[in-house]
């Protein structure tokens, strides 16, 4: 699938505001995460990218100093509600970081481990069956197949990513968050999971964060371009088709940061 | 295969360029076939039909920009997508060749032919093949093909040749009443001449594309003087 102005939004984001402690992170933003697209936030270091997409499955309550104003609603629903159940949550919304982080486990473990907490189906449906579905929904079953009961930790980096994108398939969100999910691979593993996140994108809403702005617009549907400037920090620029933003951006900003003027 | 969506796009746009040249061919044609039919009506039609060809050219172009732009093609990738950018300009022109062949159909009005039109559309029929084969040789990216096609326009320029002798004939013999159409028809035989040379400009993008060799490809004719 390719991009759907008529996709609707998965995720509405209002005047959202992060600080950790007295510090903004991120101001005022809004925007809407279109779903079974991919929207790639981009910017550079600092801008508040990271911090935006940490919002979007509350990972930034983990940190004790940070403090979120404004509304994010996921299906209509405020996820920032008082009695919104979280962990509920953060099975709908997944997330794949930077670097690979498979638990010291076999590759079978590693996949098992979220639907042994968290589906009930799997009384009807083997674990068997979810664990090789998703093991070849990331294109990795052929590669491991033959021995699923290896460390997760013996794979090559770009394995063990697909096995962290596996591993978040396995629990069926509706939405994966990726935090710079090929920053540690190199180019053709890159590549890879690049044309695995097209193929995600059928059945999922995906959101990366990447300071790679080739790989925004290789991959993505949606760009938003975020910045910190003298007067703001963490600012929602320009947010826009992908295919708008890197050939005829609107602001100047934008302009600047994707011919390399700055950033 | 890595890189599904830039071979995707790759490939819808190919298409599109020789839906643009299908496009071009027909309008040539029947551009030619107006004018012999002294149909000014469907001349009028075609020249309307010139817009939706220009559309679509830029339709393609700002593709081609956005592919560029967002997925970072290289090496015959590229190639193709600068040749491709190259092409829709040639077959653009092509467009406005059969636009105006239907532009000189109406000048000529309701006056009759001095002459019937028999080398002309054996022109157009040529000239359409050339660019076809152009076409089918970048569809294919068949170095071969590409490379033979300009032998073909030899026999273009010997109609043109032909028609311009018989056509500078009637001028001389009796200007006050031929001069003006012998001149009209005249353009439209140029326009086809051009039109077999773009179908070779063609063919050096195809080659350029698969080889990556930029060589001009002669077609030995003193009409490059003019455009």
């Amino acid at each position: 699938m390719e991009r759907d102005d008529n996709a609707k939004y998965k995720m509405r984001v209002k005047e959202l505001s992060c600080f950790y402690g007295p510090r903004p992170a991120l101001t005022g933003v809004s925007m809407g995460i279109r779903q079974r697209q991919i929207t790639a936030l981009i910017g550079p270091s600092g801008c508040g990218k990271s911090t935006f997409l940490r919002c979007l499955n509350r990972m930034n309550d983990t940190i004790s100093s940070a403090r979120v104003e404004g509304k994010v609603t996921l299906d209509g629903e405020d996820i920032y509600a008082p009695h919104y159940d979280i962990t509920r949550l953060r099975q709908r919304v997944g997330m794949v970081f930077q670097r690979p982080n498979p638990f010291p486990q076999s590759v079978y473990d590693n996949v098992a481990f979220g639907p042994r907490i968290v589906l009930r189906e799997q009384r009807k449906r083997g674990l068997d069956e979810i664990v090789e579905d998703s093991l070849r929904g990331v294109g990795l079953w052929n590669e491991v197949k033959d021995d699923l009961d290896q460390e997760a930790t013996q794979l090559s980096l770009g394995q063990q990513q697909r096995l962290c994108l596996a591993r978040v398939v396995a629990v069926r969100p509706e939405i994966i968050l990726m935090d710079e999910p090929a920053s540690a691979l190199d180019p053709i593993d890159t590549l890879k999971i690049e044309d695995l996140m097209r193929e995600l994108v059928e059945d999922y809403t995906i959101v990366i964060v990447t300071h790679n702005m080739q790989q925004a617009a290789r991959v993505s549907d949606w760009t938003a371009f975020f910045l910190t400037d003298d007067e703001r920090v963490g600012e929602l620029v320009e947010y826009g088709a992908t295919a708008q933003i890197f050939t005829r951006p609107q602001d100047e900003r934008t302009e600047r940061y994707i011919t390399g003027e700055f950033g | 295969m890595l890189r599904k969506r830039l071979e995707s796009e790759l490939q819808r746009l190919s298409d599109e360029v020789l839906a643009l040249g299908d496009m071009v061919i027909e309008a040539i044609m029947e551009s030619v076939a107006l004018l012999k039919a002294r149909d000014l009506e469907g001349s009028e039609r075609l020249i309307e039909a010139d817009r939706d060809i220009n559309e679509r050219r830029f339709d393609i172009e700002s593709s081609i920009l956005v592919l560029i732009a967002t997925q970072q093609p290289m090496a015959s990738d590229l190639r193709r997508l600068a040749a491709m950018l190259e092409i829709i300009g040639e077959l653009e022109r092509i467009g406005d060749y059969a636009k105006g062949i239907a532009n000189i159909n109406l000048m000529i009005g309701e006056e009759p032919l001095i002459k019937p039109l028999i080398d002309v559309p054996r022109m157009a029929e040529k000239a359409c093949s050339m660019l076809d084969s152009a076409l089918e040789a970048f569809a294919n990216s068949d170095v071969e093909l590409a490379r033979a096609v300009p032998d073909e326009d030899d026999e273009v320029d010997a109609l043109y040749n032909q028609v311009y002798r018989e056509l500078v004939t009637f001028i001389l013999t009796d200007p006050q009443h031929t001069a003006e159409q012998a001149n009209l028809l005249l353009w439209v035989a140029h326009n086809l001449e051009r039109t077999a040379d773009r179908a070779t400009n063609i063919c050096e993008r195809v080659i350029f594309t698969t080889t990556g060799g930029m060589k001009e490809l002669d077609t030995h004719f003193e009409s490059d003087l003019v455009d």
